[in-house]
């Protein structure tokens, strides 16, 4: 790899011990992956925020000591915890210490404490063809497939370097060569009920996830009318069941207007995935014998102002049940829109908690005598019982909705469902 | 007899130790307890195996990007493979073992292999593990010497 001048200054102590450690990280990176140079990058999201192990606390407390700083704007993915509603959320003390151990180094390095998982929907929203490094995996999927801006899947670690140094090894999706699709899907079979009905695009992204595996690939047949929501969603359960770090939707993302443009030599023989495929799918993600959820987890990834509306609309002024916890985890500038809007009141007061930081994957599960959880997002169904222990039912944001007022599952029969 | 492979260095450094091999992919996040080292995915092979000290022999990475931070910790608590043996090493799982190196001082060397080279380790084998010159020297029949 060719460094300026710069470069080799950094890597010499120049900018610091940080900045040393940092430089000698990303060129080893850059050796291994045969880049030819560094390049800037206009910011950077890091995933690595929320506390789990001591080494990662102390990873980020020695660059703070060192005198580690942001060269770009750096923003931060959730905190284990609802940083400031710590004892409403039950947060046992070591967890809140280590939290605010995590919370105090970055901020000393200068990040913008963000705090969510979806920097997509507010914040620092990149723009079309801009290089950026970021962390956590839906975030990458969606900034590169939906947005068309560049990064590579920064890991942990590596992508607190990317803030320090503010330039990262070229190579990867940071190069339009490698950005071209690999494999061609198309849906079969599915009719426009089906895509009327919010639950089908986690499922439909969990399949194609499974599908593409470490492959970058196009897929034929999602409907013009798909929200930046659903997309969110599709995003986040792809990159959960592979390695997916950019797709594209052929007449949707904005690198695959026409079928013709991802395969200029003519379209491979498409892999096929149909709604018995969504349906296996759905029945290995969701628990059929749990009843009495007592949870309700929305927001994985972060609730956008426009779920909290539908969420709202869907409630109709009915109250959450007795037996249930309908929680909702979003980000600060979300929360901070609700609340302007009168929105975040009519949550409130239907009895949903609205939690801001933290993950709904993380919630400190030994405080709470929880069994089974009920969520609309693949990606929670996908990772609940091996990070909370919990049983977990798959529906929509309505079937959620209505469950969480009913008090016992409600789910509807029929469409790409067998029953 | 042993037997000498050759290798593509990932991540330079010289290990010896016994081989633990599987033909699965491995994500060390949600997939290795990062406490003890053991393998802690009930549909894994080597399910409540310990990949502590072993020459951990997987064909590549998969899951989160936070399995670099595991394999930090791992080392952090002196769970951490003594090196690692791939066929194709992605990002995510080199940045373990270079931050190991940087932050710890500590080396798991990382090579990658041919698949019909990488096929003929197995488990229970001696393997030395040298990634700065590009060679595996793999023997049958690990005998602890402790």
């Amino acid at each position: 790899m060719r460094l300026t001048d710069h470069d080799q200054d950094i890597l010499s102590g120049s900018e610091g011990e940080a900045a040393r450690l940092a430089m000698q990280i990303l060129c080893d990176m850059g050796e291994i992956f045969a880049a030819d140079e560094m390049m800037p990058v206009s910011q950077v999201h890091i995933d690595m925020t929320l506390y789990m192990v001591d080494a990662g606390v102390e990873f980020v407390e020695r660059l703070a000591d060192l005198g580690g700083r942001f060269a770009v704007p750096t923003q931060l993915n959730p905190s284990a915890v609802d940083l400031r509603r710590c004892r409403e959320l039950r947060v046992p003390a070591e967890l809140e210490e280590k939290s605010r151990r995590l919370e105090r180094a970055y901020l000393k390095m200068g990040a913008t404490p963000t705090w969510t998982c979806a920097p997509y929907q507010q914040g620092m929203i990149p723009g079309f063809g801009e290089q950026i490094a970021w962390g956590e995996s839906n975030a990458i999927a969606f900034a590169n497939s939906v947005i068309g801006a560049r990064t590579n899947r920064y890991a942990d670690l590596v992508d607190v370097c990317a803030g320090i140094i503010g330039r990262v090894p070229r190579f990867g999706l940071h190069l339009s060569e490698n950005r071209r699709a690999e494999i061609l899907v198309t849906l079969e079979g599915f009719t426009p009920e089906m895509f009327a009905n919010s639950a089908i695009y986690p499922l439909l992204g969990y399949v194609f996830g499974e599908i593409a595996a470490g492959r970058i690939g196009a897929l034929e047949g999602i409907p013009k009318a798909v929200t930046m929501d659903d997309l969110k969603a599709f995003s986040a359960s792809a990159a959960s069941s592979g390695a997916v770090g950019l797709f594209h939707l052929l007449g949707i993302t904005p690198e695959a207007p026409s079928l013709e443009v991802c395969f200029p030599g003519g379209g491979p023989t498409p892999l096929v995935l149909t709604p018995r495929m969504v349906a296996d799918a759905e029945e290995r993600l969701s628990d059929g014998t749990v009843e009495r959820p007592d949870l309700v987890a929305l927001g994985c990834p972060h609730f956008s102002a426009t779920e909290f509306i539908a969420l709202t609309e869907l409630l109709q002024g009915r109250p959450v049940h007795a037996s249930i916890s309908c929680w909702v985890f979003t980000s600060r500038a979300v929360y901070a829109e609700v609340e302007e809007h009168g929105v975040l009141e009519l949550a409130h007061s239907a009895g949903v908690k609205v939690f801001t930081d933290g993950c709904p994957l993380q919630y400190p599960v030994q405080s709470w005598d929880f069994r089974a959880a009920m969520s609309n997002s693949a990606k929670f169904a996908n990772y609940c019982y091996s990070q909370t222990g919990l049983r977990v039912v798959y529906g929509s944001l309505r079937e959620c909705v209505d469950t969480a007022v009913n008090g016992r599952v409600c789910r509807e029969a029929g469409l790409w469902r067998k029953n | 007899m042993a037997q000498e492979l050759a290798a593509r260095c990932i991540v330079a450094g010289v290990a010896s130790g016994e081989v633990i091999a599987t033909s699965q992919s491995i994500s060390f996040w949600g997939g290795v307890d990062p406490a003890t080292g053991l393998i802690n995915d009930p549909r894994h092979e080597l399910f409540k195996q310990s990949v502590a000290g072993k020459i951990l022999v997987f064909p590549y990475g998969k899951g989160s990007s936070t399995g670099s931070l595991m394999i930090l910790e791992l080392a952090r608590v002196n769970k951490a493979p003594a090196a690692m043996i791939n066929i194709e090493t992605e990002p995510i799982l080199a940045t373990g073992p270079i931050v190991c190196k940087h932050f710890y001082g500590l080396e798991i060397p990382v090579v990658t292999m041919e698949k019909t080279l990488f096929d003929t380790l197995k488990t229970g084998q001696h393997a030395q593990v040298n990634a700065t010159l590009g060679r595996v020297v793999v023997s049958e029949n690990f005998v602890d010497k402790a």
